[in-house]
């Protein structure tokens, strides 16, 4: 008899998909560029996550899409808004009141959950990538880096540069002008990472317990430390932030299913 | 599953065309002349005076409606009209300039017809009078107006009279160009005219109270127009008498505009006019009607008296709603979110119209405190697609709504 539950997030830049058993526990997962052919991205992760668990597609009793992409996954039973999806992922890992910030490559989100999980509020940002995956991709083009590099460099800082900039191609320019003021590149990653949290602050305020989750974060634990200094109080994450919306997708579908 | 339209629609298509092709006639024979107004402007007093009456702000709806505003605006723009003032205003005046006007595929209109004055009231916003004065300077005819007291939490005598008085100046104007005597028997005529019109408009409004709902904001939107355009007439008041005896038989009939209706939303700030169709969809499927609206409801004058025409029209032009104060709209937002049964408030924080956008000061979170309603704030604007995301806006919609069932339940 199936028994596991699968949850596919197809976002605007990567398709994250998640298989949960009937304790909610993950099993299988992968992760893959949402490319431009939305369906076979989130079919092809669906099989990769499938392996992974050792199970075939008949063991799977029902699947739950979010994100961009949500309505362009065939063999998805029923599709649900990445707000619900990262709420039920983050509290099914701190069951109490908790304000969940998603930094994900073109949305951020801030989802407020009382102790029952009960959606209180939530925020998207406006029409504006600042502040999102995709600000910091694109300063890393700017600066010639990889985008695995950044975490490691802002960490590394000893000091920080102050970027004034609203919008991320005016950031660029400023920090054309910085490099060629000679400052080093650390300091200037570091005021990217601080304007990245600060977009997230201006959104909305952050009460209780704040956990973090999304690809930005999974791949810039870096970022954590510094949202942790903005509230002055400690900052906690999911054992795998960037599957954080598809393995809530999971735990939807195995609610809506037991 | 979609509703029959409404029958009344048909009437109402048939009196707008006869309102522009009326336009196009009195300018083709030089009578009557024509005044521009804006939409909450002193249209029953250029009414009375004998002229036939264009709205602009219903120009810039249909540039809006059929998404000609989007290519339109970089007209003004270039220009030297910030892309971020009104888009009514850079759509019309882009219109102008290019030469184009969605009134020539709807009527056969070659261009708007052309002012003989221009008479604005700046109760909605200021950028009415920038937006007239462009034509002023364009056809060297006159400007005339009225600058309302802004953010009033009660209307005083002070403000009745300073209004009237800017009415009674403009007076020697219009005679002018109109070449007719003003005539107060002729001015209470009209003011009872529209009297009876804003009547039966509430009526309209206040249907969608009913559970279910027969009508949406979208059908209001629609709906709307003899309210704005042909206010002071006869055939706006015979026709909310049609929509209403329709709109009374959904009723007896039960017949629900949204189908299965789940949760009832209220809708503050203007409309996303290129994108009323898809919200419709989006929230008929979700079964989520918005039953009610700041800005439909901006057209309700229930102040208009014709026992005195002049103190009550400067009364009603003093009681809109963009006029007061955050306390009095939150009272009134209050009113008809608790007359309507409703669930939860979205405000459309419009890009380039302030004064029409009520979550800049922190309103959504003290109404959702006082109310113990959920708000949501999606950003757009009214004309300018280039400001509204359409993912952004139903992931917003569709995850306010999931929070709302998730409460009921």
């Amino acid at each position: 008899m199936a028994s596991h539950f699968a949850g596919i997030d197809v976002g605007a830049s990567a398709t994250k998909v998640a298989v949960v058993d009937e304790q909610g526990d993950l099993q299988g997962h992968a992760v893959r560029r949402s490319g431009v052919d939305f369906a076979a991205s989130a079919q092809e992760g669906f099989q990769r996550a499938l392996a992974m668990a050792g199970l075939q597609a008949q063991d799977i009793a029902g699947v739950i899409s979010t994100g961009y992409g949500r309505k362009n996954v065939p063999f998805a039973g029923a599709s649900r808004t990445e707000i619900a999806c990262h709420g039920a992922g983050a509290y099914f890992h701190y069951p109490q009141a908790i304000t969940v910030v998603d930094i994900g490559g073109q949305d951020n989100k801030i989802i407020k959950l009382d102790a029952q999980g009960r959606r209180k509020s939530f925020k998207m940002n406006r029409k504006c990538a600042a502040g999102t995956g995709a600000f910091l991709e694109e300063m890393a083009l700017r600066l010639d880096l990889e985008l695995g590099a950044m975490n490691q460099l802002a960490a590394a800082a000893r000091e920080e540069v102050t970027l004034g900039a609203f919008c991320t191609v005016f950031t660029g320019t400023e920090l054309l002008s910085k490099i060629r003021e000679g400052v080093r590149v650390e300091p200037l990653v570091k005021g990217l990472f601080r304007s990245v949290v600060k977009r997230v602050r201006e959104m909305d305020t952050l009460t209780n317990l704040v956990v973090m989750t999304g690809g930005v974060v999974a791949h810039n634990p870096f970022l954590m430390e510094m949202m942790a200094q903005e509230v002055g109080r400690e900052v906690v994450t999911t054992p795998r932030p960037q599957l954080n919306g598809a393995w809530g997708a999971a735990l939807l579908a195995r609610d809506q299913l037991t | 599953m979609v509703m029959p339209p409404i029958k009344a629609t048909k009437q109402m298509k048939k009196l707008m065309e006869d309102h522009f092709l009326g336009l196009a006639k009195a300018k083709e024979e030089g009578n009557p002349k024509v005044a521009w107004c804006t939409s909450v402007g002193p249209a029953e007093l250029l009414h009375a005076m004998g002229f036939d009456v264009y709205f602009p702000e219903n120009h810039g709806a249909m540039l809006g409606a059929t998404r000609m505003a989007t290519d339109l605006i970089p007209e003004a723009v270039a220009a030297g009209y910030s892309p971020e003032i009104c888009s009514y205003l850079t759509s019309d005046v882009g219109s102008y300039l290019a030469g184009q006007t969605p009134l020539t595929r709807a009527y056969g209109l070659e261009s708007v017809p052309r002012a003989d004055v221009l008479v604005f009231n700046n109760n909605q916003c200021r950028e009415v009078q920038d937006w007239f004065m462009f034509y002023a300077r364009e056809w060297d005819v006159p400007l005339v107006g009225i600058n309302n007291p802004r953010v009033i939490h009660e209307v005083k005598e002070s403000h009745v009279a300073d209004v009237k008085s800017q009415m009674h100046d403009m007076i020697p104007v219009l005679e002018q160009v109109s070449g007719n005597k003003f005539d107060i028997d002729r001015f209470r005529e009209v003011v009872g005219l529209s009297k009876q019109c804003t009547i039966r408009w509430r009526k309209v409004l206040e249907g969608a109270a009913h559970h279910p709902s027969p009508m949406t904001f979208f059908d209001h939107c629609i709906h709307m127009a003899p309210a704005v355009v042909l206010r002071g007439k006869q055939e706006a008041v015979d026709y909310y008498d049609l929509l209403l005896a329709e709109i009374d038989q959904m009723v007896q009939d039960q017949v629900a505009a949204v189908p299965g209706e789940q949760v009832r939303l209220y809708w503050d700030g203007m409309p996303v006019w290129g994108r009323l169709r898809m919200l419709s969809e989006l929230l008929n499927e979700l079964q989520a009607p918005i039953v009610s609206s700041t800005y439909c409801n901006s057209w309700i004058f229930d102040a208009l008296d014709e026992r005195d025409p002049f103190d009550s029209m400067a009364r009603a032009a003093l009681e809109l709603f963009n006029v007061r104060d955050d306390d009095f709209k939150e009272g009134y937002v209050k009113e008809w979110v608790e007359r309507c049964g409703v669930a939860g408030i979205i405000f459309h924080d419009a890009k380039t119209c302030p004064y029409n956008t009520n979550s800049r000061f922190a309103m959504p979170q003290r109404l959702s405190q006082e109310l113990g309603l959920p708000t949501l704030v999606i950003n757009g604007d009214l004309n300018d697609l280039r400001f509204f995301s359409d993912e952004q806006a139903k992931t917003n919609i569709e995850a306010f709504v999931e929070q709302l069932l998730e409460q009921a339940a």
